[in-house]
């Protein structure tokens, strides 16, 4: 089932057209509207005018991850607030993190892009949805809602967390679909294995999963574990959410980006050479459509491939592989994005605490677990010898872990010098 | 008055409190008394030992992270009620005590209690007033 034929399956040459008339509406609408764009583009001594085709938009410079920092918050908004419907932001301590305005058309936009990815797995108005995706900032679960109404299917809003509470729904209430993380899914799995639970007899048919890196393990063992077919969901919060891109059912080898909405390159990530189509290299984004904040060039650190080969499903667009590898340090944790930059900061903030640190991240059953283990010093061992005092300090990380990054972290004080300075600061040992 | 305690962060794994003893005996130090407080993770030696500058430096150099924490050693009869006459005393000046380990005198008369106060100074202050022993620490070293 196609939810757009008319632009889903429109004809390359046209959609090629299309892109490059939305692009230099954007390009001007940017230039003239966000002053970093006006900045940038004047500093690459690019004009809006000079992009004429696609391969002029390798003139244009890149957006980075640090831009949209600087920028924060509303630095990149090409609206004015009261056109402004919605925010959501990434996760991050104050400064660090990132917003992401939508228009009343964006959401739109975006609804429709999400109703797209559903009905190309088969989802229609009769099913009923199991939102696990986090509701909140986090763009996941409004997003897979809002689609999900459009579709006119019935959404439950559920949200992560309270695996019992989930698997009292799922049988109560049998929803035909679920979404989340597809760790969350496995976890979701073993707790109702241990609940007894015969997950078989669920009524889901369909899961559409993503916010984190998985492989075909990982799905084989949803699959099996709920008798479903799982299919990959890819969006980013910088571009504007789940539903940038869909894994199509025939063939399940890549996931459609949708086009008319965004124009995806791949680069070098090292010389920032724009790669011919099909070659291994990093993702970068252009929205096309988007009003509230527009990215140009995006380079979202994800590394990925292109597929050109055309569709038997009929849709044009473009195919991109998943995505397995970051071409930064940029981790995944529990669908949470997480720089180590962001650890360190925690750690500094902490009056006192000037650390050697080290990160072990790995997986107990379906869930990533992190630990932190931080070298005493001087300054938080101080006088008073006393057990409290180190206590302290160990749940002022715990907390400022979760407050500031969302992320549940095991914090171990150990012995000066237990840590080599020379040691990965981050050592990452689940196997994807 | 007050008496210097060697405070050593250990981890809670095999190996390290015998590591910590090893670096005490190599430097011939003796120590008088001791106690571990400990959580799942991580535990707190404390000793009062005979030489605590030499103590703070060996097990610093062998990268134990070491501080000097002020207690208050107070001797008291050893029979029953011994302790409790201590603790009526600072607990009616609203003296809080983090923590306290004991040891018996080598006479076996008098028993020594190394308090660790919130409020050292006032807790000396209190007991000195009361005739309880507080004993210095060039004292309790040599013991």
């Amino acid at each position: 089932m196609i939810y757009n034929e008319e632009f889903e399956t429109m004809p390359r040459e046209v959609i090629k057209a299309l892109q490059v008339k939305r692009l230099q509406q954007v390009l001007e609408r940017v230039y003239h509207t966000v002053g970093f764009y006006k900045k940038s583009f004047d500093a690459a001594k690019v004009k809006p005018d000079d992009i004429k085709s696609i391969a002029d938009m390798k003139k244009l410079p890149f957006t980075t991850r640090k831009d949209l920092r600087d920028n924060y918050p509303f630095g990149l908004f090409a609206v004015p607030m009261s056109s402004v419907v919605r925010l959501h932001a990434s996760s991050g301590t104050s400064g660090k993190s990132a917003v992401f305005g939508y228009t009343k058309r964006d959401i739109d936009t975006w609804s429709d892009l999400i109703a797209r990815c559903l009905v190309a797995a088969g989802i229609t108005k009769n099913d009923i949805i199991h939102n696990a995706f986090g509701y909140g900032l986090f763009t996941g679960g409004l997003g897979l809602h809002y689609g999900a109404e459009k579709v006119g299917a019935s959404v439950i809003p559920m949200s992560g967390g309270d695996a019992k509470r989930q698997l009292m729904i799922l049988q109560d209430f049998g929803p035909t679909v679920i979404c989340s993380t597809p760790s969350y899914a496995l976890h979701l799995a073993e707790v109702g294995q241990s609940m007894g639970v015969d997950l078989k007899a669920l009524k889901l048919r369909v899961g559409i999963f993503g916010a984190e890196p998985w492989n075909n393990a990982i799905r084989d063992d949803i699959e099996k574990a709920f008798g479903i077919t799982a299919l990959d969901l890819f969006g980013l919060s910088e571009v504007i959410g789940p539903g940038m891109a869909i894994e199509c059912p025939e063939g399940r080898n890549g996931m459609h980006v949708f086009e008319d909405h965004f124009i995806v390159e791949t680069i070098d990530p090292k010389t920032g050479n724009v790669l011919p189509e099909g070659s291994e290299g990093e993702l970068v984004f252009t929205t096309l459509t988007k009003e509230a904040n527009p990215l140009i060039r995006y380079r979202t650190g994800d590394i990925s491939r292109l597929i050109t080969e055309p569709c038997r499903c009929g849709r044009t667009h473009i195919k991109m592989e998943r995505v397995l590898k970051r071409s930064d340090d940029m981790l995944i944790i529990r669908g949470v994005n997480v720089f180590p930059s962001q650890i360190e900061a925690i750690l500094v903030d902490i009056e006192g605490l000037e650390p050697n640190y080290q990160v072990i991240i790995d997986k107990v059953g379906a869930l990533d677990t992190l630990d932190l283990q931080v070298e005493v010093n001087d300054k938080i061992f101080s006088d008073s010898g006393s057990i409290k005092q180190l206590q302290k300090i160990e749940q002022r990380i715990i907390k400022d872990m979760k407050d500031f990054l969302g992320i549940s972290a095991r914090v171990k004080l150990v012995q000066p010098n237990t840590l080599q300075k020379a040691d990965a600061k981050i050592i990452d040992k689940r196997h994807i | 008055m007050k008496v210097e305690q060697i405070s050593v962060f250990l981890e809670n794994k095999p190996g390290t409190l015998e590591h910590a003893t090893r670096v005490l005996r190599d430097a011939n130090i003796n120590i008088r008394t001791l106690s571990v407080a400990e959580t799942v993770d991580f535990g707190i030696l404390r000793l009062i030992v005979n030489d605590v500058e030499k103590a703070n430096k060996v097990l610093k150099d062998s990268g134990f992270r070491v501080s000097k924490t002020p207690v208050v050693a107070v001797e008291v009869p050893d029979k029953p009620g011994g302790l409790h006459s201590i603790m009526e005393v600072v607990s009616k000046e609203g003296i809080n005590v983090e923590y306290l380990y004991a040891f018996v005198e080598k006479s076996g008369e008098n028993a020594v209690i190394i308090f660790r106060f919130d409020n050292p100074e006032k807790a000396i202050d209190v007991l000195m007033n009361k005739n309880f022993t507080v004993i210095p620490g060039d004292k309790i070293y040599k013991f």
